[in-house]
């Protein structure tokens, strides 16, 4: 099936097996590999992207339901070679050790501030409920989205 | 983890839609749940139809003194709903509950009541708010009580070929309180037993009691003993407890590894208890 997808702006076009799942056609197709697969069965939130503005995560999702979509992944965040505010703020706050879950910490991260502007504490954790990462203890990705959502209102 | 080959179809209408369910298809919504056992290979369908392509299926209006929610709405879009928040706070409070974001932004109700997982959320709650479903297909259309739709685990009173279209609750009046509350379990959120409790109160006494319970039994039901034994009391401490106790008699408790068939017995009753004292301190 052919399908069109926008993905950090630029257009694809391409024919795809129904259940090439959304991850692949990123990393194998668009090649962009900063989204990443960790368990693979929608528990671990490594590979969320943000589909129409919502964050998904992109190993539950078949590539032909995102037909139409406008997709951004965790390379379509810098502009200009300028980090967005939040991976500013991860970098700044320690918010990574490995960096295997950041990609997917920071795109769940933008969702939080999106929807609050100044989150509570408690809606941080609540918005990163899909979201494990195994080294941080999570303190720092928490101190990371204040730091961001304190500093992306400047 | 690739899912066995299949055909995808995103139909434009609801027409087209129910004519391929009718020839064998499947609806495929959120994914949140078809997806994941279709990788596994526990479902293999060959055959999807793309309910989330119609967009005359999602919705949240208020009609007939009603409240009527298309089949994809998403688990996002009824806990950020300000007509529900208002008139029926009972489903956003379990929207909210669900999953995590991201399963919360693309799974549906529909998906949710359709699947029929004995830990989902929305059962219990739907069960307290004696919902209806309508239910169409493309020679018919029926609506069924929250009694009738839910069967068993993973059964519902739903035909092949016929699809889940709308959830109707009501809405109630301001000396109405409601609550859901679930012991979730750690990894994914689902409840090992979840309770809502509905309670309406009129010159001090407690008029009207309903109280859903999912997790405990293959399929959410009412606890009625629990409800009639509430009924009519002033809603102290001990009516509560007293009711509360009455929720898992007689119920045939499922066992697994999150939980033995008595202690998920035990955590409804604490939870009743607790679900029916919020709801009661809810009411304006
Ligand atoms: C990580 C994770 C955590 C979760 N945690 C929870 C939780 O805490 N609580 C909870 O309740 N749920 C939880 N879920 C399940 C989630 O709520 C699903 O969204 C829901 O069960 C299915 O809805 P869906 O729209 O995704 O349906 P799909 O997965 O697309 O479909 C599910 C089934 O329903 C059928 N179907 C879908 N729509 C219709 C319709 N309108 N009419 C007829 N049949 C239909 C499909 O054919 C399929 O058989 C979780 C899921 C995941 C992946
Ligand atoms: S790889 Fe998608 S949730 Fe873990
Ligand atoms: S930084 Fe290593 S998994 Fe999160």
């Amino acid at each position: 099936m052919n399908i069109n997808l926008t993905i950090n702006g630029k257009s694809y076009s391409q024919d795809v097996e129904p259940r090439l799942l959304l991850i692949h056609f990123l990393r194998d197709i668009a090649g962009l590999t900063g989204t990443h697969m960790g368990c693979e069965t929608s528990l671990c939130g490594a590979c969320t992207v943000e589909l129409n503005g919502k964050a998904i995560k992109s190993c539950t999702m078949f590539a032909v339901q995102a037909n139409g979509a406008e997709i951004v992944t965790v390379e379509g965040l810098a502009n200009d070679g300028k980090l967005d505010p939040v991976q500013e703020a991860f970098w700044n706050e320690h918010g990574l050790q490995c960096g295997f879950c950041t990609p997917g910490m920071i795109m769940a991260s933008k969702q939080i501030i999106d929807r609050h502007p100044s989150p509570t504490e408690e809606e941080i954790r609540h918005g990163l409920e899909g979201n494990v990462c195994r080294c941080t203890g999570y303190q720092h990705i928490v101190n990371a989205v204040k730091a961001a959502a304190a500093g992306a209102g400047k | 983890m690739f899912a066995q080959k299949f055909e995808y179809t995103a139909p434009k209408t609801l027409d087209e839609a129910l004519h391929l369910l009718a020839n064998g298809a499947k609806p495929l919504a959120g994914g949140m749940s078809l997806i994941p056992m279709m990788k596994l290979r526990l479902a293999a369908p060959e055959h999807l139809v793309d309910l989330r392509a119609l967009k005359d299926l999602n919705y949240i209006r208020e009609a007939g003194g009603q409240l009527h929610i298309g089949a994809t709405a998403s688990h996002y879009d009824i806990e950020s709903s300000a007509l529900l928040r208002q008139k029926c706070p009972l489903l956003t409070e379990t929207a909210a509950a669900i999953g995590d974001v991201q399963v919360r932004n693309l799974g549906t109700i529909g998906g949710s009541v359709a699947h029929a997982d004995p830990a989902a959320d929305y059962p219990a709650a739907l069960q307290a708010l004696e919902a209806k479903f309508v239910l169409r297909s493309e020679k018919s259309e029926r609506t069924l009580s929250a009694a009738d739709l839910f069967v068993d685990a993973l059964t519902t009173a739903l035909q092949p070929g016929e699809i889940l279209s709308e959830v109707i609750v009501p809405i109630d009046d301001t000396r109405t309180g409601t609550s859901y509350l679930k012991m979730a379990q750690p990894a994914s959120g689902f409840a090992i037993v979840g309770v809502a409790a509905r309670v309406r109160q009129n010159a001090g006494k407690i008029s009207f009691v309903r109280i859903g319970v999912t997790g405990l039994s293959n399929r959410a039901y009412r606890a009625t003993a629990a409800e009639k034994a509430l009924e009519g009391k002033t809603g102290s401490a001990a009516d509560i407890q007293s009711a509360a106790a009455l929720v898992a008699r007689g119920v045939d408790a499922n066992s697994d590894l999150h939980a033995s068939a008595d202690y998920r017995k035990h955590l409804a009753v604490v939870h009743a208890a607790r679900a029916l004292k919020t709801a009661l301190s809810r009411i304006a």
